[in-house]
């Protein structure tokens, strides 16, 4: 068999230069009459090492980290390179970032080339909705149960109530809506399993559309991801074509298909009803809860709604039983978490590990430390929303309840890691300007909350009335968590309370300074 | 592009496209796309295909980020100032971008060649900080890097 040469071809290592690197290498190659094939693959998710490339061998795979198009010329002269060559780095599953990993989601990730159906189906894809097809769809949810499978979003809500409940309700028309509107600063697990294995979601979505009996399927994709979007495009006309989508696609007479949306640059369409208004070609303002979507959802129809890796560990579940899903992590957090580690850290990337890891463990761990070199001050948990955590709190559980009771949360599972030339003052300030220049306007103390709390801060930090204005702050905060109608302007006071709980010294300057200060001011 | 053009292509984008509300903003995405912007002239016409009040069409177009009602310069550059960027030194980045290029964030260079906008998160984190020019994404982006960018869209579309 003609063996290949893998080039990745993801976001990530594109913004590396994955593609001139792919050129050379196939320039290089019909040159000197070598026999083999590129291959262009996803990425396996290891940021340090791109662009990766890797090499059929008897023994593996063989990697060569941080490719650039000059390397090719004499990686491939005298043939291909062998375990030996001075640029290798090993058979690349040999690689500890990745021998460390318990991957279930990202299995085929960087494995494959992405667009492969084949190679999907020789690499167990399609086995869950073999499975599923055979199924009542009330056993497939019971299957999801068993799983204790909970909304990868950054919500955590039980998966299984959210698909029992679009099927026991009865409606002309179901859908099932995929939430890819990845917006958290951070994740990028979602981005990676479009890029790298997007028939996985399609499955996922499926398996979905079989147990709730839906018919109609979108995936709301954000638009600051382009490279997902022509994967997608291209992975859902391949999927028509071999009719996994289309009139039989859930069992013979029995249609399903997805459209793809493309957002247009609102962090709001990440909450789940004003992603639905956003597909229904409105603001994407979002909804009052009661009903919720699974009730009535997309044009008032039952909609179940889910996140990407939430569509992805369904094919999983399915194809492996919930008990084995379930098997894989701590308490109420079931199965494995694609931890995203990125910010100032040595090694970033795609960490999937069975909850319960500990912060450290990836941050130090899979992460190497610093980028810089510098020491590392704070990490950032769960997107633009989660709470700053220092050091001290690093040996905390990576599992939904333990973070709940550090007042963090997980969210969707990025992890940003910020070395000591951080200003947490700074960053608190930030964190209220996001939510005013996303807040989608409905609800008063998100919308007016947001600007307000960007004031009482910078007052904060100049060093004006600073008792008064922490004490304005804090009831700031509170109202806007107790009265926001979504998350956005729910959660935001989580970071600025972090920063104020376990960084004050970086908002709230001392006392020597402040007498002048405030003179001044 | 003169203002008949401009509502020559709506018209050709709306005689595609079902009038069905939900299809207000894919069709606005495509205007926008091939005419760079959605004039303020156009809402009616779109208002009318769809049967709805003009207000419903701004409402819609003023909503969206992406969305911009005029011209932007003949490049957008994009500069994620999202907090995996920050952690890797993005608001320096943007300080200098704003330094080389003479002009604000969210402003277009005098001969509007480069607009420069701040963005929230590309999903390449891990490889911050990041710009966006056009569809392709550029990764650990340092100014020398930056400038290499700048020197490249000058040369190629000036």
């Amino acid at each position: 068999m003609t063996p290949c040469i893998f080039v990745p071809n993801d976001t990530g290592a594109r913004s590396l230069g994955a593609d001139h690197v792919a050129e050379a290498i196939r320039s290089t190659v019909e040159r000197s009459g070598i026999d083999a094939r590129i291959v262009r693959n996803g990425s396996r998710g290891a940021y340090a090492l791109e662009p990766l490339i890797e090499v059929d061998s008897p023994r593996g795979r063989i990697g060569f980290a941080r490719m650039q198009p000059d390397h090719a010329a004499t990686l491939f002269a005298g043939g291909l390179p062998e375990i030996d060559h001075p640029l290798c780095i090993g058979r690349v599953d040999d690689v500890p970032f990745f021998r460390k990993q318990q991957r279930l989601t990202f299995i085929r990730a960087g494995i494959i080339d992405p667009l492969d159906l084949d190679a999907y189906r020789a690499n167990g894809g399609f086995e869950g909705l073999g499975r599923a097809l055979a199924l009542a769809p009330a056993q497939i949810v019971d299957e999801v149960r068993r799983s204790g499978l909970r909304g990868r979003g950054g919500a955590a809500f039980p998966a299984a109530i959210k698909w029992q409940t679009v099927l026991e309700t009865s409606a002309p028309m179901k859908y099932v809506v995929c939430n890819a509107d990845e917006g958290d600063s951070g994740t990028f697990a979602d981005r990676l399993l479009m890029e790298a294995d997007p028939f996985q979601l399609i499955e996922g979505m499926t398996i979905a559309a079989i147990a709730t009996g839906a018919s109609g399927g979108y995936i709301y994709l954000r638009s600051e991801y382009p490279h997902a979007r022509d994967v997608l495009e291209h992975a859902l006309s391949i999927a028509r074509r071999a009719g996994i989508l289309g009139p039989d696609a859930c069992g013979p007479g029995r249609s399903f298909d997805i459209e793809l949306r493309i957002g247009a640059g609102a962090y709001v369409c990440g909450e789940e009803t004003s992603l639905l208004e956003s597909i229904e070609g409105k603001r994407a303002l979002v909804r009052f809860k009661p009903p919720v979507p699974a009730i009535s959802g997309l044009f008032g129809q039952p909609t179940l709604i889910n996140n990407v890796l939430t569509f992805a560990a369904a094919t999983t579940i399915l194809a492996k039983g919930g008990e084995y899903y379930a098997a894989f992590g701590v308490g109420r957090s079931r199965g494995t978490m694609p931890f995203q580690l990125s910010g100032n850290v040595a090694q970033g990337g795609i960490v999937e590990v069975p909850f319960g890891a500990s912060l450290r463990s990836i941050i130090e761990g899979f992460g190497q430390g610093s980028l810089s070199g510098r020491p590392l001050r704070a990490a950032q948990v769960g997107g633009p929303l989660g709470a700053y955590l220092p050091p001290s709190l690093w040996d905390t559980s990576l599992d939904y309840e333990a973070f709940t009771n550090e007042s963090a949360m997980l969210g969707h599972g990025g992890i940003v890691a910020f070395d000591d030339s951080v200003d947490l003052g700074e960053q608190a300030e930030f964190a209220m300007q996001f939510c005013a220049h996303e807040s989608c306007g409905k609800c008063t103390p998100c919308r007016i909350g947001s600007v307000r709390g960007v004031e009482v801060i910078q007052r904060i930090r100049r060093g004006a009335a600073v008792d008064a204005n922490v004490a304005l702050l804090e009831d700031l905060c509170e109202t806007m968590e107790v009265g926001s109608l979504c998350a956005l302007g729910g959660l935001t006071p989580v970071p600025v309370r972090s920063i104020l709980r376990h960084f004050r010294d970086d908002l709230v300057p001392s006392g020597t300074n402040l007498i002048a200060v405030e003179r001044r001011s | 592009m003169n203002h008949e053009r401009e509502l020559d292509i709506v018209r050709e984008e709306l005689a595609v496209t079902a009038p069905s509300k939900d299809l207000l903003l894919p069709l606005l995405l495509d205007v926008q796309r091939r005419i760079g912007h959605v004039p303020k002239g156009s809402v009616d016409l779109i208002a009318q295909h769809f049967n709805l009040s003009r207000a419903d069409v701004h409402g819609v177009a003023s909503f969206y980020h992406d969305l911009r009602d005029v011209p932007a310069g003949r490049h957008v550059v994009q500069i994620c100032q999202a907090e995996a960027c920050q952690a890797v030194g993005c608001r320096t980045l943007a300080a200098h971008a704003q330094r080389r290029l003479g002009v604000a964030m969210g402003a277009t260079t005098a001969d509007s060649h480069i607009t420069i906008e701040p963005a929230y998160c590309f999903g390449n984190c891990a490889c911050g900080p990041t710009v966006r020019v056009g569809d392709e994404i550029y990764g650990r982006v340092t100014a020398d890097r930056f400038d290499v960018l700048i020197a490249a869209l000058d040369e190629t579309h000036r």
